[in-house]
């Protein structure tokens, strides 16, 4: 079995994207070494592991690296296979619904999100229907469900599960409300459930951490806008 | 049960067309329903009302969309003549340049061809880089799959009819045999492939489509 040392992962401690890979390799309880890094001042290392990309999560097991989130998860799930948690489920329509939903979250509410954050006007606006009409159609897929992966979290969990948490720094560092219990109500009911998964409880950002990377976006944004004009 | 197998899609959609290749290099037998955008059928809305959208395969009444979680599908339902590599790193490499190819080096492709003058030039550089990742891809090997056509061919497959096409409308050789000789090669070997040669949509009406989009464009500056 790999050490520590045949597995590194580079990210940030607040990153969204890195969780998932953090706590995909923690369900499976495979040991890695975290390398963080600067965002603002790219090592050669990262720009070498991610030419394409420039960007964290980076897996590198034994010397190969892996790049994107969910191509990660998938990885991990296919090297660590037989005797471990299974991320995906083994049925190839149920697989491909999980893949199919990742992938909608990561286009429709995440670019939405990104919208309502950093744009103003109508942009901005659009940005947010977006994540309401996003927020609609989850609420129908978690509908009778405990979790997206059935009884237990799974890459469906995993690849959602940063709006249970980071999403609320989100809505309060850019200033608008989307999430609203009462309107979505079996996801906000997914979202408590998710947090409470012990591995999901202890391998979260504090708060004002990620409060703070937040800020700092926004106030990037604001001086490169200042900056053009 | 007999396998019922739908392919919902429209005579020009490149993403449609990398079912067609997965399906009929795996031999498998299929229905094409044939749609027309502007009026959606009520099997489409049905099948993918998320995002109402070409390709939707449809396997015994059950549908799965967006092209690569289809091909995904596929590969995983019919393993024969397999389009991906057993090892786990080399499957996650095809993924990354599938992803690659859909959310960075097609866009930046589209770009170039829907502009004019300055702002195509300066879409170029984006474009060029794109081209020269997937150039490097493509190093020591025949297909992007190896040997033998795979998962990340089909994904990029587009590149070997709709940029010759899109080449011809805007009169701007993109990939020029000296700058990528890895890609244009693929090129032409790729479409050579029987199954890819015999599914292709016909260049002229290709060519008029794009032609009147590239004017469309135009004509809103």
């Amino acid at each position: 079995m790999s050490g520590t040392r045949d597995l590194k992962l580079l990210g940030t401690k607040e990153s969204l994207f890195t969780h998932r890979v953090v706590w995909a390799l923690k369900l499976k309880g495979i040991e890695y070494e975290f390398i963080e890094v600067d965002l603002l001042n790219k090592s050669p290392l990262l720009l070498e592991l991610n030419p394409v990309h420039k960007k964290v999560p980076v897996l590198v097991h034994a010397g190969k690296t892996i790049c994107e989130s969910l191509v990660i998860l998938e990885y991990i799930d296919e090297n660590w296979k037989d005797g471990y948690y299974p991320l995906l489920p083994q049925d190839p329509l149920a697989k491909a619904y999980a893949r199919f939903w990742a992938k909608f979250v990561d286009e429709k509410f995440y670019q939405g999100a990104t919208a309502a954050f950093f744009s103003t006007g109508e942009n901005r606006a659009k940005g947010i229907e977006s994540v309401a009409e996003a927020l609609q159609v989850l609420e129908g897929e978690i509908q009778g469900k405990k979790f997206f992966g059935g009884e237990t979290i799974g890459f469906l969990d995993i690849a959602v599960g940063w709006i249970a948490y980071w999403f609320q720094f989100v809505e309060e560092v850019g200033d608008f409300k989307v999430m609203n219990s009462t309107k979505y109500p079996s996801f906000d009911s997914w979202t408590k459930q998710f947090l409470q998964v012990s591995i999901i409880k202890e391998n979260l950002p504090p708060p004002e951490a990620v409060r703070c990377v937040f800020v700092g976006f926004k106030n990037m944004a604001f001086q490169a806008k200042n900056a053009e004009n | 049960m007999a396998e019922e197998v739908k392919l919902i899609r429209t005579w020009s959609s490149p993403f449609a067309l990398r079912i067609v290749w997965a399906l009929k290099l795996k031999g498998i037998e299929f229905e094409t329903v044939l749609e027309d955008l502007a009026s959606k059928s009520p099997l489409l809305l049905q099948s993918n009302p998320v995002h109402k959208k070409v390709p939707v395969l449809v396997h015994n009444g059950k549908p799965v969309s967006e092209s690569l979680v289809i091909l995904e599908y596929i590969e995983e339902t019919w393993k024969e003549k397999p389009l991906l590599p057993e090892d786990p790193y080399e499957k996650a490499s095809s993924r990354f340049w599938a992803k690659f190819s859909d959310e960075k080096l097609l866009p930046s492709v589209w770009t170039v061809f829907i502009s004019q003058g300055n702002k195509q030039e300066e879409a170029l550089v984006p474009a060029l880089e794109n081209l020269q990742f997937i150039e490097e891809q493509l190093e020591g090997k025949k297909f992007f799959g190896g040997e033998k056509i795979g998962l990340l061919d089909l994904a990029i497959g587009w590149m070997a009819d709709m940029v010759s096409v899109l080449e011809e409308v805007t009169g701007l050789k993109l990939i020029q045999e000296d700058k990528f000789p890895l890609l244009s090669a693929w090129i032409e070997i790729f479409a050579d492939v029987p199954e890819i040669k015999e599914s292709g949509a016909p260049r002229e009406k290709l060519i008029s489509k794009f032609q009147a989009i590239r004017d469309a464009y135009a004509a809103t500056k």
